[in-house]
């Protein structure tokens, strides 16, 4: 059931929104391509949820252009825009059946009793749902809740579906199982998605494009792919998780890589492409969990003269089925991940409490744009140089 | 749990069992006095003993004897009291609705309208009666009366709208916009019907409190009396047990009231959560 309601693309165009003297989106700009799995990633606050309410047309910007298939929309009804929306508490009506609630759109067209049960029952059964037509919403359990709430959005033939938190209700089992769910209805209905979310995980699983936000701001916007293994600033790189960031000064550039020193005195390597940074100035890296080699240190503990190598103690381990994570405790406080593969890891088990060394290959570092975060920014030039 | 219960009750429960014991003694040891004496024999007093067994006094009230003029009394206590139930209803779900939003002055309003919950009675119904002869209006149960009890009943239906809105979920509202419905469509299709049992209590409050209403209805209700009004006359002059058959009779009729009001919750309750045992 391909959607007849045309272009599904969206733009937002200098969008700001205001409530009172907040913020909550500040001049943001974002296309999601027609037939997009897009899902809006962030920490609550960030605004998120307020993007994806304006494109439903329950917020108005303050100020800015939302388009949708090249058409304005602002100040238009949520009919007249094509959207349908999917609430986090589902909002399924507790008075009517599940057969009513998702024939209720039809009706307020003043579609005949048969003909609306008639298209409700066949969405139900799209959402395996058939058998509980006649139950009331209270009667359902999250899961069977959030099916009924698709078919409920489904039902007006929408262009653009917006899912607000669409899976936080659910325990973990439903919830990873609902996710390739919605992934398979959005493949064959070929329409927009817009989801909010709050979990990583779940963002890189089911989106064409993820975009990380903070503060009201778009941090990235990108492939999964490219989000997780390709971070652009140290936010991005620190809330996606899979990478460990380090920070310092740059103490010398040779053959593109630029050797940095960070306050402790652990250098590290990284390429550098295009302009040339200024010796002493600040450069953030990134290195995958996954990249990175864990032994005891042996004798002298002094082995992170050694260039992109650190030392530290063992603070956790966390055994995760295919890996083991390692939480590495640096003298400065910082914490320092190294995720092992699990029979590597079993052949010469480390403990916590251990004295270790965490070495990894210059190649695997990445160099992410410089960010005024103000925690790395308040740590300052610090550095003292070692080498 | 289980242990408290079985060790010794400490002392502030004797306290509290005493204190609710004469609670119980004092609201309903006079009024079941009440209602065995209007079943008083046909030569029995106003006290005890009983002297027999009789619906005598039951008679009375509806004979030609006429014991002052109860029926009419009851007949216009109970349209104005549907009245008032109807009115309270419509305003203040509509106020509720309003005050959802802050809107400029909405604090004084509200405290407005609240303030007639601790002026004293009688001298709203004073004021009123003494402004409707300054307009050269005659005061009666259907127009100063109505008026002076919807002082009473608003405030009581605005405060149990606030406390129903302040467990409505606005998500429903928006999803009802989201699926195409006009704002009239949402109030009578979604937000009403979810809104249900809190607007029957609501009525039930506007229904009881005109039912049996008295300082601000005996200086408003003009020449003919509501119920309590006539009942109090006749305190004064009537001086056979049919007196006490009018009390029973009237409770009857405020329980007949809130079983019809309870009924109807619960039978809306269960409409909606219906065999949830079995939950799949």
């Amino acid at each position: 059931m391909p959607s007849e309601n045309g272009n599904g693309e969206i733009r937002i165009v200098n969008v700001t929104k205001r409530f009172g003297d907040m913020a909550a989106v500040q001049d943001l700009s974002l296309t999601i391509p027609d037939k997009g799995y897009c899902c809006l990633l962030g920490p609550s606050g960030c605004g998120k949820t307020t993007i994806l309410r304006m494109i439903a047309g329950h917020e108005t910007p303050t100020t800015g252009e939302i388009l949708i298939g090249g058409e304005p929309v602002v100040g238009l009804s949520p009919v007249q825009r094509g959207t349908a929306m999917m609430f986090q508490s589902y909002a399924l009506f507790p008075h009517r059946s599940v057969l009513d609630n998702v024939a209720f759109s039809l009706k307020l067209r003043g579609a005949s009793k048969a003909d609306r049960h008639k298209q409700a029952r066949e969405l139900l059964t799209k959402v395996r749902m058939e058998r509980f037509a006649d139950r009331l919403p209270a009667q359902l359990s999250g899961g069977q809740q959030q099916r009924v709430a698709l078919a409920r959005a489904l039902i007006t033939n929408p262009r653009v579906l917006l899912l607000d938190e669409p899976l936080s209700a659910l325990d973990e089992y439903l919830r990873l199982r609902m996710r390739g769910e919605l992934r398979r209805v959005q493949k064959e209905l070929g329409i927009t998605f817009i989801h909010v979310t709050h979990t990583q995980l779940e963002a890189i699983a089911v989106a064409d494009l993820v975009v990380v936000m903070a503060q009201g701001r778009i941090e990235q916007a990108a492939n999964a792919q490219e989000i997780f293994t390709a971070p652009r600033n140290a936010y991005v790189a620190r809330f996606m998780g899979g990478q460990n960031v380090l920070s310092g000064t740059v103490d010398s550039v040779a053959n593109g890589h630029a050797i940095i020193v960070d306050e402790c005195g652990v250098s590290f390597s990284t390429a550098i492409a295009g302009e040339k940074p200024g010796l002493g100035s600040r450069l953030f890296g990134s290195i995958r969990r996954d990249r990175i080699s864990v032994s005891k240190a042996l004798g002298c503990t002094a082995a992170s003269d050694k260039i992109n190598s650190l030392v530290g103690e063992i603070h956790a381990i966390e055994y995760q089925g295919s890996y083991v994570k390692i939480t590495i405790e640096r003298s400065s406080g910082e914490e320092f991940v190294a995720n092992i593969v699990d029979n590597e890891f079993f052949r010469d088990p480390l403990d916590i409490g251990d004295s270790v060394v965490a070495r990894w290959s210059a190649r695997d570092v990445l160099t992410l744009e410089g960010t005024a975060d103000a925690k790395d920014a308040s740590m300052g030039d610090a550095a003292g140089v070692l080498i | 749990m289980r242990q408290t219960m079985a060790g010794p009750r400490p002392w502030t429960f004797y306290v509290f069992a005493s204190f609710f014991a004469l609670f119980v003694l004092f609201l309903y040891g006079p009024m079941t006095v009440i209602y065995i004496l209007s079943f008083q024999g046909p030569t029995g007093g106003l006290t005890f003993p009983m002297r027999g067994v009789s619906l005598r006094w039951f008679h009375a009230l509806v004979a030609a004897e006429r014991v002052g003029d109860i029926d009419g009394a009851f007949g216009r206590s109970l349209v104005l009291a549907m009245i008032v139930a109807v009115l309270t209803v419509v305003l203040s779900v509509s106020a509720g609705l309003a005050f959802r939003r802050r809107f400029a002055g909405s604090g004084l309003l509200f405290y407005l309208a609240i303030a007639s919950l601790i002026m004293p009675g009688l001298f709203v119904g004073l004021g009123i009666a003494v402004g409707f002869q300054l307009l050269g209006l005659d005061i009666n149960w259907y127009s100063s009366s109505l008026g002076a009890q919807l002082t009473w009943t608003l405030p009581y239906g605005l405060l149990i709208m606030f406390a129903v809105l302040g467990r409505f979920n606005r998500a429903y509202e928006e999803a009802a916009t989201d699926l195409g419905a006009t704002p009239w469509q949402r109030l009578r299709e979604v937000v009403l019907p979810i809104l249900m049992p809190g607007i029957i209590g609501v009525a039930l409050f506007g229904f009881t409190l005109s039912y049996d209403e008295f300082p601000r209805t005996v200086l408003t209700a003009g020449t003919k009396n509501t119920l309590p009004l006539e009942i109090w006359a006749m305190t004064t002059n009537v001086t056979s047990p049919a007196l006490f058959a009018v009390g029973t009779v009237t409770t009857i009729i405020s329980f007949i009231a809130i079983g019809i009001a309870l009924v109807s919750i619960a039978v809306i309750q269960r409409r909606r959560t219906r065999g949830t045992g079995e939950r799949i």
